[in-house]
């Protein structure tokens, strides 16, 4: 315990302007460019060293940048930030996936990254297989693999598949497979980012479970999240980034506190125009989430007597089969409220059971006296039960409900718990004395 | 700004530091050694892999030269009567396909490594050289398989095995020496430019015929005969005869210069290569 394990000192990451959605260059598109201009700016491009002199500002950005932070030996550290704040680079950065354009870090120990489950599964090897290569991609020696097999094997629950390459598998296996081998990495430095997006319910607790016997066994942890309530309960420290800064060091509830009350998300209505994550959930693209009062415009606060409509827009590139919209309603304290899907019913469900390419609009209305005053938040997701998951943003927007008038606003006193409904209570005489 | 590190604390084995790579960035030979478990499991999954979920499995490593050899035997032995220094067509085209078909499928599957391992390469960390080296080492098992069978024929045809066998693995080295040199600069190159895809298959083809496998050496004009040898593969392909077959000129100063063209594009491939890793993630 105690000691240095991380220190970052003004760490920045400048990417070209097209590299980040994916897209790539092709020869001819680099010669045109070249034809006309200088040979410095051929060389340049061959070098790949993003000179803002040459290349001009414009076509660059920061995605991260004179981020400065340490983290102590054992600790846990959240990380907290709106899409494309810059968290996902700078876990790239510390797990050397990439490398900074300036600053610096210095790390004490061997670092694993969880970015993503299951990194390197091969479909055609069997499980036993795969937990030996993922492993090792993962940085696990091979002794240690041999040691811990039997261990890895207990806890996927899938001991019957071993031999059985893993492109048989159900995703939930698949999954199970994949975090089993990820979870039993022992490095002094682990870096985690939104593990829980996938997988169900049940997985995602198992998930979390292990998260916390990682962080209690004494392991430094940077662990990123817009899992609000799973940050506040696996950390007591986090940081906030928000456009490449760090905005923000402290306590974790006053860190999460400060990013749901400043604004930072935002209200009433989210788009996803041009956004990256959005960009790598093809062919599902989001278009927008809305909230919209009773007379169908947008509104970031919302009176609690009327029916509050909820509206998210999207187009599909190409027909997916199984798909379903998620809502997911939690408090401005990140206690969820309730989830819901939009072929939750069953006519529903086997009536658009597949959806052809095209644009969507999915909608549902939150009864009006249900709600209780304050700050909500709303977490939309596109996925195939159990398939896969397109598109995940577990916190969308905010909005505010008004209980101007609500049931009971007679008594000038708060109620405690998110909803505030208005029930038919009935006040049955069983006996009055006369008046 | 922040200060830098002493040289002290730089070489602490303990403690790894995350800065911008300036100039070339060197081999970091001790980075390659410390992940050599994972090239392992690398060169391992690609020879598992390989042949998974098909009828013959391995003996598709053996069947692909071999029918190979029976086409050009028909075609350019006995229809178009190519000249093969008298030796029986079959095994003179089979003596230049085993290493023909190791540079070849070495370098179309390493070329595409890095793209189709982009999954990889974006979510964990080790030396990216790994990625496309693995599919050419893995080829080694299916000429090993092949050899077998190169033995076979030369039985067949009572071809002695001769001392100058022994000479073989140089070649074997200069065919994977090459076959890895122009690996990294293609697979370098497709990350960025994905003209690469297509440019593979016509490279493969070109070097195909301005490589002794169908013909004989001596079809190419004296004075053009130092030119030719510029191509690694003519060493390549020239050895394994004169090794095997008995034909041709013993190892000599034009081999060197094959050899040369190898190393350097070897050595140029991974400088290229390593220049470029350091953005890998973010264009691939």
């Amino acid at each position: 315990m105690g000691g240095l394990a991380v220190r970052v000192q003004d760490l920045g990451k400048q990417y070209r302007i097209g590299q980040t959605t994916g897209t790539y260059r092709t020869l001819r598109d680099s010669l045109a460019q070249a034809a006309g201009t200088p040979w410095r700016r051929l060389q340049a491009r061959f070098a790949h060293k993003y000179p803002v002199e040459t290349i001009g500002a414009a076509n660059t950005i920061w995605a991260l940048r004179h981020v400065e932070f340490d983290v102590e030996r054992g600790q846990v550290l959240g990380v907290i930030g709106r899409n494309g704040a810059g968290k996902s680079t700078l876990l790239k950065l510390l797990a050397r996936v990439t490398e900074p354009t300036e600053g610096m870090a210095e790390i004490h120990g061997r670092v694993g990254s969880l970015l993503e489950v299951g990194t390197g599964f091969h479909p055609e090897l069997t499980g036993r297989e795969n937990i030996y290569l993922n492993g090792a991609i993962l940085g696990m020696r091979r002794v240690e693999i041999d040691r811990k097999f039997d261990e890895i094997v207990a806890f996927s629950e899938v001991p019957r598949f071993l031999d059985t390459p893993v492109k048989r598998y159900s995703s939930g296996m698949y999954l199970r497979l994949a975090f089993a081998v990820a979870a039993h990495l022992e490095p002094e430095i682990l870096v985690v980012d939104e593990v829980l997006a996938v997988g169900d319910a049940e997985f995602q607790r198992k998930c979390l479970g292990k998260m916390s016997d990682v962080a209690q066994a004494g392991r430094t942890v940077l662990f990123v999240s817009h899992n609000m309530s799973a940050i506040q309960r696996l950390t007591q420290e986090t940081i906030l980034i928000e456009g490449g800064r760090l905005a923000l060091r402290g306590p974790t509830v006053q860190v999460v506190d400060h990013y749901l009350s400043s604004g930072l998300s935002q209200e009433g209505e989210r788009t996803w125009d041009g956004d990256e994550s959005a960009a790598r959930s093809k062919p599902f693209r989001p278009i927008a989430l809305r909230v919209l009062d009773s007379r169908g415009h947008v509104a970031s606060q919302v009176p609690s007597t009327e029916p509050i409509q909820i509206e998210f827009e999207y187009d599909l590139d190409m027909e997916i089969t199984g798909l379903r919209i998620g809502l997911y309603l939690t408090t401005g304290r990140g206690d969820p409220v309730f989830t819901s899907f939009d072929t939750d019913a069953a006519d529903d469900f086997e009536r658009v059971a597949s959806r052809p390419a095209g644009h969507y609009i999915s909608r549902c209305v939150l009864p009006a006296n249900w709600l209780n005053e304050g700050r909500f938040l709303l977490g939309v997701n596109a996925s195939a039960f159990r398939i896969r998951s397109f598109f995940s943003d577990e916190h969308a927007l905010t909005f505010t409900v008004d209980g101007t008038g609500a049931p009971g606003s007679q008594w000038p006193e708060a109620r405690s718990g998110p909803l505030r409904p208005a029930l038919a209570w009935q006040i049955e005489t069983i006996q009055a004395e006369e008046a | 700004m922040s200060a830098l590190p002493s040289e002290a604390r730089l070489r602490d084995p303990g403690v790894t530091w995350i800065r911008p790579t300036r100039g070339w960035g060197g081999l970091q030979l001790r980075e390659l050694w410390r992940f050599r478990e994972l090239f392992y499991f690398l060169v391992w999954r690609d020879i598992k892999v390989r042949y998974k979920q098909t009828l013959l499995g391995a003996a598709w490593a053996i069947l692909q030269p071999f029918l190979t050899m029976v086409v050009f035997s028909i075609f350019f032995g006995e229809l178009a009567k190519m000249p093969s220094d008298g030796i029986p067509y079959p095994i003179f085209s089979f003596s230049a396909l085993l290493p023909w078909q190791l540079f070849e499928g070495g370098i179309s599957k390493a070329g595409t490594s890095l793209v189709a391992g982009r999954n990889l390469i974006t979510k964990v960390y080790f030396p990216r050289l790994a990625v496309p080296a693995a599919p050419i080492l893995a080829g080694a098992v299916d000429f090993c398989l092949a050899l077998l069978v190169l033995f076979a024929m030369m039985a067949y045809y009572h071809t002695p095995l001769t001392w100058a066998a022994l000479t073989l693995p140089v070649y074997l080295l200069l065919a994977l020496v090459t076959a890895l040199g122009v690996g990294f600069w293609l697979a370098a190159l497709n990350v960025a430019y994905r003209d690469i895809g297509y440019v593979i298959p016509f490279l493969v083809r070109v070097w195909f015929f301005s490589t002794p496998i169908t013909y004989a050496i001596s079809l190419v004009p004296e004075k053009w005969q130092a030119a030719y040898w510029l191509n690694p593969m003519v060493g390549v392909v020239q050895g394994f005869r004169w090794a095997i077959l008995g034909v041709g000129r013993p190892p000599e100063i034009l081999l060197l210069a094959s050899a040369g063209v190898g190393l350097c594009l070897l050595g140029t491939g991974i400088a290229y290569f390593r220049r470029m890793e350091r953005t890998f993630a973010d264009v691939v």
